[in-house]
């Protein structure tokens, strides 16, 4: 017997249990309640169950790009010892992977859409011996006459998204007049290749089905509440059907959004053989057949008065993807309201490729779109001969520049400051290219940052036993963002439990469904619900004691009242059990949410051969309350190595005569390493944001993303002079604008 | 095939082609040792054979039946912790964990080779040397960590290495 | 990985008689079995002979044994006293842990990074001869700018063979006829020409078992690796110098590059440019020019021409102690 506690944010929740509670565990740097098992190789990752019985299975790629499979031949791969067959299914194999939140995963793979598509399966006794059979599979094909795979090339024929959830193009004033009108403008052009969320796990599935028809997935995926739901509609069979579990999850960064192709291999096999069966991508199939981040090129158009007050921003995107997918990269969407401009045009245009999918990776739209507009914004300060943290203040708005509606919260501006200070922005020589130590030119730079703030959907059960300890239930899914630990704290702090009286079972759809980890709404939607219900039980227990709610002090284990102080276990009778429920409402539509943040940092830049390496890095962030001060940490550090990532190393290359990659795996797409990254630094600022959820939280997984590789960017322009607008900033770029030796 | 893994022996039957990861986790039960990879290009596969840190993706378990192997099981548990492993706890030198049993073990066997002197591509003298943020850097640098923990990880070692804050600023300086 | 018969030599002399492919450190070769680029019938295990040694020769020069880990070879204080190139060149390649597998022989083995090699959906005549070369024309920024030829532009990846080429070193070998060859690293790589997947001079069955370095050469040694990352990467470009000047001219110099052409580098010219000169910018323009006269970029490679030309001039003022 359970009560649910629903909440839909329509309202602002002023008082939080969270500021009133007293248990004090909630925001303090704890360590990750998982960690002990991390540590010692005791969590179990997807592949990782020990199943009887089980077959291997080794994915089977199209080496060929766009075109019609006319046959597959596996005579010589079943005939090798140990392989018990070859499955393929040309309508229910996954062409792409979904996407995040899609309801349906796109099917059939009769025509190959791009090079590396998985086909077949090959499913063998052994790893070995399906490893190698996998090899001798020949798929025959013709090639189709009319496929896309040069993005220079084809780039005059973009194409307006269809109709979605976020709006591809927004237009406000006359931007091209503004243009002409103002006595200060830029009008430049930024690059950034397609990326690779290159998550250390490669995607993982096994499949078990038993004698009911009942499907299990021990899978590596974010959001398992939905992906339950696309695997269960790829095979046809019911979602009650289908049981997704995924307590550990070795990273994600949009590439386990939503159901791959290993995962339908997988339960199609184990249908067909009669016994589970498990497949784990190859990391080259990774790179060649899960998704990619968009490439992109950004137009940025920026007009402002003389004395630095923007009239018009334009920000124009092209990104690519494939013929039916209609996911595009959506550069634009902290543009919307970072800074205040009358006129405004930003938009979104697709190329229509036959690369693999395009899709989510951390922070979509602000990770790639704030290199453009924030080293857009540091070009045009320069050009007005402003500081550029001045140059943003100036353009802080007052309002939502296009909505009207007011910021919940926003920090922006305090960041900036506090990092200039941390930092020490003000021995920043303004005159690039002036600062030399032996070979490395040295230079400092600066970036805003933002990101969008979202709620989904999300449920938890949260259940206090007669011996006094909680119980957190949900499906929601800990990637490494620390979901364990805060959804304890949560729920410790509102039950007055030490954290190591909550247990906390994620990752499985037996459990409630929650919003899953992705957009930066896990910890704020998922924490709202185990909140909720922490609040439903603490009113029960307010009823147990005959107190009002008021007046109860939950602390150690103890109910305070009245007098009197009450083990909660007693108070417990034989368990209480709540469902906390929240949903979003009309909160984001009256405000404008977002967390915002600043970023800093220096960089050397070898004088003789181009190599830029970051040497101090500072991001200074408001995110709302923090709720665990050590992994959030954690989460920017992450965030931040990727923005170094973008600015410098990573590019994922597609070879325009067929698509495919070139540099399909981690040799060659660089991610960063160890060396590249220096002790990073991270502040935050305390902030409260009644507008997010009655935590007062805001997501903060992608916040230090975005915009960190402008600040890299713009510290090598302030160390060389020379302005890469092509990333990443590779040395063979930096080259030629060098000065002699 | 027999191994002496953890100090424990164990008679598996794999195929010939089976890379000493491959027997960990798929054979022995031992999946505490991660395939991130399976080419040597992230180091998530580290164990130490015969105390040496190697990829055990990148090698025959063939070849292997005579050798001392420790994995991250052997190295400690979830409640008897190595002090490496107990460093990475505190300092969240994690997120996800899927590359955290490679990096402790890469760890521990890099500290050995800086106990034995090895110099390392950032050492400014090869003969002697001594350990910095930089160098633990370089050092750790074959273990990629894709959420990124480098300076929570740098942190751990340099606290088990038993750097105090101040030796590392002047090694550093 | 296609399935091998394994067996282990007990000796380097059955090792050849086994008439198999050797496996050492396995760094490599494993890498490309699993990708069945390498797809070797039987196994021969080395790992366990004896040729794990550093010696001393009476000459004052070092004798290195095949199976000599990376990172042994990097640390010997031998190594670290009398060639300090080759301890920095071993420190700038790969990771820790894959020093401490890659052997001495293997090292000087190691097969190009071409990525159209390292993938069969794509023709690549190292890989299957005559299928032709997807890298010319297509993406090719970590390839060659010298010694090409119109069948194949890889780059040979060696950092540590660099440095020995520098070094005069000389590879010692068993061949399976039970006779021993001393082979000059000047003479132990081809070039690709029309016949790209020959990539040395070893016979079937030839084993490398010794690395023999002269006498510690005069002068001053670097190794600088130029990367995509500050760690764990290939080079794009690399020099190992060494180089003695007296009486105010350059007296000896010995300049082998990495990540140039399809072996390490080296080009008489070069050093002659240097010889008998005042260490000086117009001495070290002249150098590069003589190493880059018939440099050809093929596109996205192009920038290793200029970048060539930078590092060796900054490597060469690092030797000589000329500053700008």
């Amino acid at each position: 017997m359970s009560t649910t506690n629903a909440l839909k944010m329509d309202k602002p929740v002023p008082d939080s249990l969270l500021d009133t509670s007293t248990q004090g565990i909630i925001g303090k740097p704890l360590d990750r309640k998982e960690g002990p098992l991390k540590v010692s190789g005791a969590a179990t990752y997807a592949a990782e169950y020990q199943i009887e019985n089980l077959a291997y299975g080794v994915l089977v790629g199209a080496p060929f790009g766009k075109g019609k499979i006319t046959g597959i031949d596996s005579d010589v791969a079943k005939a090798l010892p140990g392989v018990i067959d070859v499955v393929t299914d040309f309508d229910k194999f996954l062409t792409t992977p979904a996407q995040g939140l899609a309801p349906k995963a796109p099917q059939g793979v009769e025509n190959v859409q791009y090079f590396g598509e998985i086909v077949a399966i090959v499913l063998a006794e052994s790893f070995e011996a399906a490893r190698d059979a996998a090899q001798q599979v020949v798929i025959n094909h013709e090639a189709a006459d009319d496929g896309r795979y040069d993005f220079e090339a084809l780039k005059g024929e973009a194409e307006k998204p269809a109709k979605g959830d976020i709006p591809s193009h927004f237009s406000q004033g006359d931007l091209d007049k503004a243009m002409t009108d103002a006595p200060v403008t830029l009008d430049v052009t930024f690059t950034t290749p397609s990326q690779n969320s290159a998550a250390m796990e490669p995607h993982a599935s096994i499949a078990t089905w038993d004698d009911s028809g009942m499907l299990t997935l021990h899978g590596s995926y974010q959001m398992p509440g939905n992906d339950v739901e696309q695997l269960a509609a790829a095979l046809g069979v019911s979602k009650s059907k289908v049981r997704i579990v995924a307590r550990y999850v070795g990273g994600g960064f949009g590439s386990k959004l939503g159901i791959a192709p290993e995962s339908v291999a997988a339960a199609l096999a184990a249908k067909a053989l009669g016994r589970p069966v498990k497949a784990v991508m190859a990391r080259q199939q990774v790179f060649d057949a899960t998704v990619r981040r968009s490439n992109t090129e950004q137009r940025i158009r920026l007009a402002a008065t003389a004395d630095g007050k923007l009239t018009a921003m334009g920000h124009e995107t092209l990104t690519s993807n494939l013929p039916d997918d209609d996911y595009f990269e959506p550069t634009g969407q902290a543009t919307h309201f970072m800074y205040a401009a009358e006129n405004r045009e930003i938009n979104h245009d697709i190329v229509r490729l036959d690369w693999l999918l395009s899709g989510s990776m951390r922070a979509p739209g602000e990770a790639v779109g704030m290199l453009a507009l924030e080293g857009a914004m540091d070009e045009l300060a320069e050009k007005l001969g402003i500081d550029p943290i001045e140059f943003r203040k100036i353009n802080e708005p007052e309002m939502d520049p296009e909505k009207g509606v007011p910021h919940s919260s926003r920090e922006l501006v305090r960041c900036m400051d506090v990092g200039a200070t941390s930092f020490g922005w003000d021995k920043r020589n303004a005159t690039p290219g002036t600062r030399r130590e032996g070979e490395w030119l040295v230079g400092i730079g600066m970036a805003a940052a933002a990101r969008a703030n979202m709620l989904q959907p999300s449920e938890a059960r949260v259940t206090l036993s007669a011996t006094g300890r909680a119980t957190v239930e949900t499906d929601m899914t800990d990637i490494g963002t620390g979901t364990y630990t805060i959804l304890g704290q949560i729920a410790g702090e509102v039950l007055g439990l030490p954290l190591e009286h909550v247990d906390v079972e994620l990752g499985d759809t037996n459990f409630p469904t929650a919003a899953g980890s992705g957009g930066s709404f896990g910890a704020g939607s998922s924490g709202t619900s185990v909140y909720l219900a922490a609040e439903a039980i603490r009113e029960k227990i307010a009823k147990a004691m005959g107190v009002d709610v008021d007046a109860l002090t939950l602390k150690d284990g103890h109910a305070v009242a009245d007098n009197r102080r009450v083990p909660l276990g007693e108070l417990a009778g034989e368990g209480i059990v709540a469902i906390g429920s929240i949903k979003p409402g009309k909160q984001e539509k009256e405000k404008t949410q977002s967390s915002y943040g600043a970023h800093f940092a220096e960089v050397g830049v070898n004088a003789v051969t181009g190599e830029v390496r970051v040497r101090r890095m500072l991001g200074v962030f408001a995110a709302g309350r923090i709720l665990n001060a050590k992994t959030a940490r954690s989460q920017c550090l992450g965030g931040m190595t990727f923005g170094i990532g973008t600015a410098l190393t990573e590019d994922l290359i597609h070879d325009p005569r067929n698509g495919k990659l070139v540099n399909r795996d981690l040799a060659e797409y660089h991610l960063p390493v160890n060396a590249d990254v220096p002790q990073l630094e991270v502040e935050f600022l305390e902030e409260r944001d009644i507008h997010a959820n009655p935590m007062h939280a805001k997501g903060i997984g992608e916040l230090g993303i975005s915009g960190a590789g402008a600040a890299i960017a713009n510290a090598v322009y302030n160390a060389t002079g020379i302005r890469v607008r092509d990333y990443p900033l590779t040395l063979d770029k930096i080259l030629e604008g060098l000065p002699e030796l | 095939m027999q191994f002496t893994i953890n100090g424990e022996t164990h008679d598996v039957e794999p195929d010939i082609r089976a890379s000493l990861l491959d027997v960990l986790r798929e054979h022995v039960g031992l999946t505490g040792t991660k395939k991130g990879c399976d080419h040597g290009q992230c180091g998530a596969c580290t164990v130490l054979v015969n105390g040496r840190r190697i990829n055990s993706c990148l090698t025959l378990a063939v070849m292997h039946q005579d050798d001392d192997i420790l994995t991250i099981e052997g190295l400690g548990s979830a409640d008897n912790l190595h002090p490496m492993q107990a460093a990475f706890v505190k300092h969240d030198g994690y997120q996800c964990g899927y590359c955290t049993p490679g990096q402790i073990c890469s760890a521990v066997g890099m500290l050995d080779e800086v106990k034995k002197g090895w110099p390392s591509h950032v050492s400014d003298k090869l003969d002697s040397v001594s350990l910095s943020n930089d160098e633990i850097s370089e050092r750790m640098s074959g273990n990629l960590c894709r959420c990124s923990a480098y300076p929570n990880i740098v942190d751990a070692i340099s606290e088990v290495s038993g750097l105090t804050p101040a030796q590392k600023e002047a090694a550093d300086a | 990985m296609k399935t091998f018969a394994y067996s282990r030599a007990e000796s380097p002399e059955a090792a050849v008689a086994a008439g198999g492919r050797f496996i050492a450190g396995g760094t490599n070769l494993l890498d490309l079995m699993k990708l069945q680029i390498e797809t070797p019938e039987s196994l021969v295990d080395i790992s366990r002979l004896d040729l794990a040694k550093i010696e001393e020769r009476e000459d004052g020069g070092l004798t290195i044994g095949a199976l000599v880990p990376n990172s042994d070879l990097a640390a010997d204080p031998r190594v670290i006293a009398g060639y300090p190139v080759l301890s920095r060149a071993l420190l700038a390649g790969a990771s820790g842990q894959l020093r401490n597998k890659a052997s001495t022989g293997g090292n000087l083995l190691q097969r190009t990074r071409c990525y159209y090699f390292y993938d069969k959906a794509t023709a690549c005549n190292k890989r299957e001869p005559g299928t032709g070369c997807s890298a010319i024309g297509g993406v090719n920024r970590i390839l060659a700018i010298l010694g090409t030829s119109e069948h194949c532009i890889a780059t040979h990846p060696s950092d540590m063979a660099v440095a020995m080429r520098a070094l005069d070193a000389t590879i010692v070998t068993l061949k399976s006829d039970g006779d021993r060859r001393r082979i000059a690293i000047g003479e132990f790589y081809r070039l690709p020409g029309d016949t790209p997947q020959i990539e040395n001079v070893l016979e079937a069955g030839e084993l490398i078992t010794h690395v023999e370095l002269p006498t510690p050469p005069k002068g001053e040694q670097l190794y600088r690796k130029v990367r995509d990352r500050a760690s764990y990467a290939f080079a794009l470009v690399s020099v190992a110098g060494i180089v003695s000047v007296e009486d105010g001219k350059i007296a000896s110099a010995a300049l082998a590059f990495g990540g140039l052409g399809p072996m390490p580098w080296r080009d008489p010219a070069v050093e002659a440019a240097l010889i008998g000169q005042a260490p000086s910018d117009a001495a070290f323009a002249a150098a590069a020019d003589a190493l880059l006269k018939d440099a050809k970029g093929y596109g996205t490679n192009d920038f290793k021409i200029p970048l060539t030309r930078r590092t060796l001039i900054a490597s060469l003022r690092e030797l000589t102690g000329v500053s700008a």
